[in-house]
């Protein structure tokens, strides 16, 4: 494996602007890797080595030219395939969508692009990003780095097992209920979801229009705050866009510091059901924060126990209607257009054909709760509950300035577990979905390794609406911290993929203890 | 085919029953761009040329509303008296259709933008005294078009039984503004009328407005009329059926009337009005069974989430009301006092379709009478002889106050006028330009038209003789020689005063 695969986004950065590299080398290292890789892991679906390569070069010339550029040209990153790409196919990991070809470019591509970062291609996730273990993709699961044999999470697994597998020093994901910190926890990364309404959804295909949002994930804190900076901000294409000034995520990043914050526990999400690893791990988390200067408190918020269920009424209502538009008409697959069929026929043989199982199930629900009659009692509950539940943030963040919590409720499951168990899937998503809900931050990074299976522990962080920046400062804080106590980066312990062959990994004294 | 159903005598019908009728009119709003994203918004074009990824619902792509948009709707909503929401929100309506790009419509469900409104009309049937009715205003919301189908192949020329369909997502996006009137309880035998009436009436507001051509023909109005009977003093309402496709002011009533006749027949017979949507056909003038609403579909309405609520503030409310130009209604008042018109003068104006082509002839210059003579005359006469709408006429308003404004100042005559207005009819440029092209001036230079009173004189000697002895009536021999003399381009005036002078 080349060095250059496994710096982090800030150091290529760094050397790229020196010029001790090219990014045509970054990004071949990087293409080598997935080439080397990518077989076991299937993080990606669609791999754009002749773009990206292009990309680098115009790059390097830019730079040799003297052009001032940002501090993401010529970093590969790696995109879920839920976003638009005019030169890439783009899935959401679907059947019905048949390879399409978009005619427009989501505006997290443009951004990337303008940025001069390398697409390096799309990657795997579960059908429209429904999911939790990247098994409901229609081209197959993607794999653990740490253990072929487990999920990456999900949905946005391929985006997180190609970072944790040095395939890329960046990716993007989605988060609903949990899609990019569940993964980025069970794979051992950072995995940021911002403020609702602060990254652009425009050209991201929707699931939950009022939870989607796009975010980073990557080996470092400090470098996901660096890709959420090259893509956050106001768009005019997005309604439900905030039109403010984006938190100064980066220079949080780099302040890493805990002095005098006021950290709240929630109670509600420890306990029954919890790994007993996790929880071992988390406490630990919470005693490290509470070392550097932290005062811990615990804070009820009594309505999250609500939030699950809340969560799968409002989600499939909205994706009920949001999938709609597969038709067969336009574009994407058509199933039995044979000339004595009705449009409504092929509609039907189509979506049949062309949607996977928990896409069927999610759209049955959501057509349900959204059914006359039904309404109230479904949607409308539901949408009682989601105010409950910001304004159990709201009364916790008078009180503190962030509330922490696991990241998940166990570690990373085997593959096929819980494939015929939608509810046991479900649960993977208990301590994420309230921040979906309340549209608030939250970001996952690593605190460990669970004792009993060896595998990564996410410590997730919450903060007010638009406190961004205060997320990025308390998980820095904590990667500092942990990193020092470890002797080095979480992942360094990963033997999944490299083996004793690979990095230095017979080192988990730290991190296993 | 369509079998014609049974159908009970008008005004026998009306001696059992009394008909509620309800209008729900959609009017496409003329704004630069759609509602949704920034494609052209006019009317026509090669079919899928004025889309984008948002107006074709492709994946991914969001809606950003129209501030134009919301605008003209609180602009519809405050010309028709009703309270504007302070917060309401976009709602989905689901359903599946070929031409419904996103298979979901951006619409308005329990929180439209204007509310409880009403809007007065005067029901002139002729033969009766005219009616003051106040038609009640439910809702104004506003939404998106759908795109247009074309089904080719097959009898009925809907999407069941076609060969294939065509779609033209041109019209995909255009806001859409919906106006539901309240149930008219009251109209008796005038229902039809009244229909007809709110109808042009709420054209014309509409027009007033600058937010919309309303043209019922290209379908920037459409009219859905819902009728029910109940037999009289019953007090209740009975069961309504939904005409579609009603796509002029004449269908309009023809519908309602149709209707009344038809469920009248059903209820006679002891049957009951099905809940169901029904076609209008223009050729015959009846109704067919559409859709039942009983087994409709359940449209799954719920908040469009990837819309933030709309808030308008009440500033922008009162700006905009202070905007908002005369309404049809007190314009037609203040115009009527002004010009000295008499009800039946009025009426006659509008019976012509002329009241806005007078207005602005007036507006332009022209006296009232002068304005009135030319387009109640000439230009009805050449309307009728073409077959033409007078405000389809290849003449303007203030093309013809110029031809009155040349006639006033003695530039041109009467006859000479018509010239004029041939020439404009017939592309030939603006009135001045005709005149210019044609050499049509009144002949007002003395010493030519002297030089033509003497020549006619000599010509005619018996008749200056009985001018000269008293019978001043013969200089009209004269003077037509003039005039003939000149092709026509003298004054007759001043020719009668020239030979008045040399004679006596």
């Amino acid at each position: 494996m080349s060095e250059l695969t496994t710096m982090t986004a800030a150091d290529l950065s760094a050397a790229l602007r020196s010029k001790d590299v090219s990014a045509t080398e970054v990004t071949q290292a990087h293409l080598d890797r997935i080439a080397e890789v990518d077989g076991r892991v299937h993080a990606f679906l669609h791999v754009a080595a002749e773009e990206a390569l292009a990309a680098a070069e115009q790059v390097d010339s830019r730079r040799a030219a003297g052009a001032e550029l940002g501090p993401l040209a010529g970093v590969p990153v790696a995109l879920k395939d839920v976003f638009t790409t005019i030169d890439m196919p783009t899935t959401a990991g679907s059947r019905i969508l048949n390879q399409w070809r978009p005619p427009y470019d989501a505006t997290i591509t443009t951004r990337l692009r303008r940025a001069g970062a390398i697409i390096l291609g799309k990657t795997n996730m579960d059908e429209f990003a429904m999911g939790s273990s990247t098994e409901n993709s229609a081209f197959g699961p993607t794999r653990n780095p740490w253990d072929l044999s487990r999920v990456p999470g999900g949905s946005s697994g391929g985006s997180a097992a190609s970072v944790a597998a040095y395939e890329a020093p960046l990716a993007i994901g989605t988060d609903t209920g949990g899609s990019i910190r569940q993964p980025a926890a069970v794979c051992g990364i950072t995995g940021m979801k911002p403020t609702y309404g602060g990254n652009s959804r425009y050209g991201l295909i929707a699931f939950a229009s009022s939870l989607d949002t796009p975010g980073p994930l990557a080996r470092t804190v400090l470098d996901a705050a660096l890709l959420q900076e090259a893509i956050s901000g106001h768009d005019p294409m997005d309604a439900t866009s905030i039109d403010e000034a984006a938190p100064p995520v980066v220079a949080a990043a780099r302040q890493a510091d805990v002095a005098g914050l006021r950290i709240g526990v929630v109670t509600e999400l420890s306990g029954e059901g919890y790994q007993p690893g996790v929880l071992s791990r988390f406490s630990q988390a919470v005693e490290l924060l509470e070392s550097l200067g932290a005062k811990v408190t615990e804070v009820s918020c009594p309505h999250f126990r609500y939030a699950l269920p809340a969560y799968y009424l409002i989600a499939p209502s909205e994706c009920s209607s949001n999938l709609a538009r597969f038709d067969a008409m336009r574009y994407g697959l058509r199933v039995g257009d044979d000339g004595t069929r009705s449009a409504e026929e092929v509609m039907s043989l189509t979506r049949e054909a062309g949607f996977g199982a928990e896409v069927k199930r999610r759209i049955m629900l959501g057509t349900y709760a959204l059914s006359s009659g039904y309404y109230e009692a479904y949607y409308g509950k539901a949408q009682q509950v989601r105010t409950l539940i910001a304004r159990d943030f709201e009364a916790a963040f008078g009180q503190v300035d962030v509330l922490v919590s696991p990241t998940t409720p166990t570690t990373a499951f085997p593959l096929g577990e819980r494939t015929d168990d939608p509810m046991a899937m479900y649960l993977a998503d208990l301590c994420t979905i309230p921040s979906n809900l309340a549209g608030n931050a939250a970001i996952s990074v690593p605190c460990g390794l669970a004792p009993e299976d060896g595998l990564p522990v996410g410590l997730q962080v919450m903060t007010p609406v638009l406190a961004d920046d205060r997320a990025y400062r308390v998980a820095a804080a904590a990667e500092a911290a942990f990193t020092e106590r470890w002797g080095h980066p979480l992942l360094a312990s990963a033997k999944g993929l490299d083996g004793a062959s690979g990095l230095d990994a017979d080192d988990t004294k730290g991190a296993g203890r | 085919m369509t079998t014609a159903p049974p159908l009970v005598p008008y005004a026998e019908a009306l001696e059992r029953y009394e008909p509620a009728i309800g209008l729900e009119t959609h009017v496409e709003l003329g704004t630069v761009t759609k509602l949704f994203c920034g494609c052209p918004a006019q009317f026509g074009g090669e079919p899928n040329t004025h889309v984008c990824p948002v107006c074709l619902g492709l994946p991914g792509s969001l809606p950003v509303p129209s501030r134009a948009a919301i605008e003209f709707t609180i602009r519809i909503g405050l010309a028709l008296n009703c309270s504007i929401a302070e917060w309401c929100r976009f709602a989905r309506k689901n359903y599946f259709y070929p031409d419904m790009p996103k298979d979901f419509q951006i619409s308005q469900y329990d929180e439209p933008l204007c509310t409880d409104g009403w809007l007065d009309v005067m029901v002139d049937e002729g033969d009766a005294e005219p009616q003051h009715v106040r038609v009640g205003i439910e809702r104004v919301h506003l939404e998106e078009d759908t795109g247009k189908s074309m089904h080719v192949g097959g009898a009925t020329g809907r999407i069941h039984g076609a060969d294939y369909s065509l779609v033209d997502y041109n019209r995909a996006g255009i806001p859409l503004v919906e106006i539901v009137t309240k149930p008219i309880t009251t109209a008796g035998a005038f229902a039809p009328a009244v229909a007809r009436t709110y109808v042009a009436e709420l054209r014309e507001v509409v027009r007033s407005l600058g937010v919309s051509d309303v043209r019922m023909e290209e379908g920037s109005l459409r009219c859905d009329v819902n009728t029910s009977l109940a037999p009289r003093g019953s007090g209740v309402l009975g069961t309504r059926t939904e005409t579609k496709n009603v796509n002029s002011l004449r269908s309009v009533e023809r519908a309602v009337r149709s209707e009344i006749e038809r469920q009248a027949a059903v209820l006679d017979a002891g049957g009951t009005v099905a809940l169901e949507t029904r076609h209008f056909h223009e050729d015959t003038g009846i109704t067919t069974s559409g859709r039942s609403k009983e087994e409709a579909e359940d449209y799954r309405y719920f908040p469009e989430p990837d819309l933030v609520p709309l808030a308008p503030p009440r500033e922008w409310v009162e700006q905009i009301r202070r905007s908002l130009p005369e309404l049809p209604s007190v314009r037609r008042e203040r115009l009527q006092a002004e010009w000295q018109l008499s009800d039946a003068d009025m009426a006659a104006l509008r019976n012509a379709d002329a009241f806005d082509l007078v207005a602005g002839t007036v507006a332009a210059g022209a006296s009232p009478a002068g304005a009135r003579k030319w387009w109640l005359g000439e230009l009805s006469r050449r309307a009728n002889e073409t077959g033409a709408e007078l405000a389809g006429l290849a003449i303007t308003p203030d093309q013809v106050a110029r031809v009155a404004e040349l006639v006033s100042s003695g530039a041109l005559n009467d006859q000479l006028a018509r010239q004029v207005i041939d020439g404009v009819l017939a592309g030939e440029g603006t009135p001045d330009e005709v005149v210019a092209a044609r050499g049509l001036a009144v002949v007002s230079d003395d010493s030519a038209l002297t030089a033509a009173v003497d020549e006619a004189i000599t010509a005619n000697p018996d008749v200056a003789d009985k001018i000269r002895s008293g019978k001043v009536a013969a200089a009209g021999v004269l003077v037509g020689a003039v005039m003939k003399a000149t092709r026509g381009q003298a004054d007759a005036g001043k020719v009668r005063q020239l030979i008045l002078e040399k004679l006596t």
